[in-house]
């Protein structure tokens, strides 16, 4: 698999947001089939780095590259990105009032496979298929009928993103602190969606906060992120020792680049 | 001072008199006083305060004729093309504000209550009317209103009598014909809800050709005791035509009155709305959608009328412009002394999807009472930057998603109207409004 083709390759990419720089230089290669999971403090810039691989407008890439299938990710709209097969799961699904959860999907779904080339699903296959994936994350047809995340529990937030995911099938998803503010129980069915959703063809980054999450999704490897930059990276045994130790020893421990400044 | 405008009008009424002669008395004195009214007045300039803030002065130019009954026929397809028949709702079509048999297509009703037509109970009952027709709707302080009752000829009549209750809604279209340029309509709606009865009523204005023609159409709705009345008022005429729209609603002890006023076509739209709690416990719901894009204009002024004790309204305009179109909401509630325990609440968000695109919005509470609960509010909002990189992120295109947030944006309106196959079509036509302008947009 090493000579594969990265599924996404980032290179001294430098962002920022506001005119404040965020992202001090990231190296990153992601191979299809393989889960990273990307860890780090409050502010280190996780989720900058979600934000940036969606196309977010208010993140600026000031320098570096980020190639998604050999690709150039910059040059692409977010719509675009999605329908490439980019997924990003938000830490902060945004309530839609009036347009419905399926309605919603529908259109969503239907604008991938238009990319695709493949035919529109009527609302008589769209619903057929929902219903499976509503099964794996556990959740009631009735949201259906509810408008997008309105009045949603932030469980059921949550839920709804790997919904999405499940529905829109991408090659590469991101899911950001998909689990901060989740339960025990919230957490294994959200683990148990994305799991579903490993393949050899797909590739995901899981940002979080907590080793927690990465009990039930086991990634390949681990990344720290630290003050915009990755301060270790490592295999799923970098994340207990993460637990163990906390965030604290990173101030003191050596990078690999220059000193900060 | 000269005033050709209105001179143009009185002209023009007096080729119409000739036309409708041996009429009962009361009628005849009711058009006389109301050409006595909008002569009064003069045609209305900025300088009005009731107008300051739409400018009729391109409409002042247009030399209107009277829209004639005797041209061709017009073919079923044409209004249905317009107005899709709405499911379990019968149909009255009226052509230019004279009832059409042939296009309305009766169907039996429980009790056999039926939109009549004004000019046949007139001539077959001439009294029955004087207690309602043009009673309601000020000539006095309206010039297009007075103008609409000087020329009253025919216009559709509902008259529920007391305890009637009507399941299914009644599908009433003005259709502006079209069938010559700069043509002038009146359109008239009498509703006489009697004690107890309940109905759902829906206004709706089309036209059918692409010229500039003038609707002034004017609705009375009496809804007496304990009687509940919903009205919808759907004007999705075309892009060129000038609609001016006054309702006047009077609410009697314990009554309830919900209004919808869906503004969707037009070049220049002013719709007045006065609703007065006249008794004890009456209850009114204003709801509102204006649609507009382009070079649209559309304005609403409303008065909600607070006369007796434990009234209650609720007022709630939401608009969506695009374009270089502009808006105004003027919004009065008016808290008189004798109305103790009034609750009233007024709402006017809108939502500007366009950098040109203005809304000039102003609630009014005016509060003569003491022990009362009232609030108001406008809002002025741009789509929201996270909501629309959602969608985006979702492979949902940018002009895509702008639409469905400004569709969900006025859905909370259509959701509001009973009739569930009319919330479907005003749906519609609200994406079709919206995807049009940015059509539009792309091409400039």
């Amino acid at each position: 698999m090493a000579d594969e083709n990265p599924m996404l390759e980032i290179s001294g990419l430098h962002a920022s947001a506001g005119g404040v720089e965020i992202l001090k230089g990231i190296d990153l290669v992601v191979r299809p089939g393989e889960v990273h999971a990307v860890m780090g403090p409050n502010g280190s810039g996780k989720s900058t780095l979600a934000n940036v691989l969606a196309g977010r407008e208010d993140v600026q890439v000031t320098s570096g590259r980020l190639l998604y299938q050999g690709k150039p990710l910059q040059d692409l709209a977010p719509e675009d990105r999605a329908r490439e097969g980019l997924f990003l799961a938000f830490q902060y699904p945004v309530e839609i009032p009036g347009v419905t959860n399926s309605y919603f999907m529908k259109a969503s779904l239907n604008a991938v496979r238009k990319h695709r080339g493949q035919e529109p699903l009527d609302a008589f296959d769209f619903l057929a298929l929902v219903r499976e994936k509503l099964e794996l994350v556990q959740m009631d047809e009735k949201f259906l009928n509810r408008a997008v995340n309105e009045g949603f529990s932030g469980g059921e937030k949550k839920r709804n993103e790997i919904l999405q995911m499940a529905v829109l099938e991408p090659r590469f998803a991101v899911l950001d602190e998909t689990d901060s503010g989740l339960d025990i129980d919230a957490l294994r069915v959200v683990a148990n969606g994305v799991n579903a959703l490993r393949s050899p063809e797909r590739a995901m980054i899981v940002i979080t906060h907590y080793q927690r999450l990465l009990d039930y999704i086991v990634p390949d490897q681990v990344h720290v992120l630290a003050d915009g930059r990755i301060a270790r990276s490592g295999g799923k045994e970098l994340a207990g020792e993460l637990e163990k130790l906390g965030y604290g020893w990173l101030e003191t421990a050596p990078t690999d680049g220059a000193a900060a400044g | 001072m000269r005033d050709p405008a209105c001179d143009h009008y009185v002209d023009l009424h007096e080729t119409f008199s000739k036309r409708v002669s041996g009429e009962a008395a009361w009628l005849a004195n009711r058009r006389r006083d109301a050409v006595g009214s909008f002569k009064d007045q003069g045609f209305p300039t900025t300088r009005m305060e009731a107008w300051r803030q739409t400018n009729l002065a391109a409409l002042a130019r247009v030399p209107f004729e009277l829209a004639s009954a005797n041209t061709r026929a017009i073919a079923p397809q044409d209004v249905e093309a317009q107005a899709v028949p709405l499911f379990a709702c019968s149909l009255f079509v009226f052509v230019d504000g004279r009832f059409d048999t042939e296009l309305s297509a009766r169907m039996a009703l429980h009790g056999a209550v039926h939109v009549e037509s004004l000019a046949r109970v007139l001539a077959e009952d001439p009294g029955a009317l004087e207690p309602y027709l043009g009673q309601l709707a000020d000539a006095k302080r309206h010039f297009f209103t007075a103008l609409n009752t000087a020329f009253l000829d025919d216009g559709a009549v509902l008259r529920l009598p007391p305890g009637a209750r009507l399941d299914s809604p009644l599908h009433v279209v003005f259709v502006d014909s079209g069938r010559a340029p700069a043509t002038l309509s009146h359109p008239r709606l009498l509703v006489v809800a009697g004690a107890g009865s309940h109905a759902t009523v829906i206004q709706d204005h089309v036209s059918l050709g692409l010229t500039g023609g003038f609707t002034n159409a004017v609705t009375e709705v009496f809804v007496e005791k304990a009687a509940s009345l919903e009205l919808v008022v759907l004007q999705r005429e075309s892009a060129a035509q000038t609609h001016i729209a006054n309702l006047a609603g009077k609410l009697e002890r314990d009554a309830r009155f919900t209004s919808h006023v869906v503004s969707l076509g037009g070049a220049l739209v002013r719709n007045d709305l006065n609703v007065v709690l006249a008794d004890e416990g009456a209850e009114a719901t204003a709801n509102g959608l204006f649609v507009a894009t382009g070079e649209q204009r559309v304005d609403n002024y409303t008065t909600i009328d607070h006369a007796m004790p434990h009234g209650t309204s609720r007022e709630l305009y939401k608009g969506v412009l695009g374009g270089s179109a502009r808006g105004v909401f003027r919004g009065r509630v008016i808290v008189r002394p004798d109305a103790q325990h009034t609750r009233a609440e007024q709402s006017n968000p809108t939502l500007l999807i366009s950098d040109a695109a203005q809304i000039n919005s102003k609630p009014q509470l005016e509060i003569h009472a003491n022990d009362v609960k009232c609030s108001h509010g406008a809002a002025i909002g741009r789509l929201d930057k996270d909501a629309l990189f959602y969608l985006r992120s979702r492979g949902i295109g940018e002009d895509r998603a702008r639409e469905m947030l400004s569709r969900g944006f006025a859905s909370e309106m259509t959701r509001a109207i009973s009739v569930v196959p009319l919330r479907d079509e005003i749906d519609l036509l609200v994406a079709d409004a919206l995807e049009g302008s940015a059509r539009r947009e792309d091409a400039a």
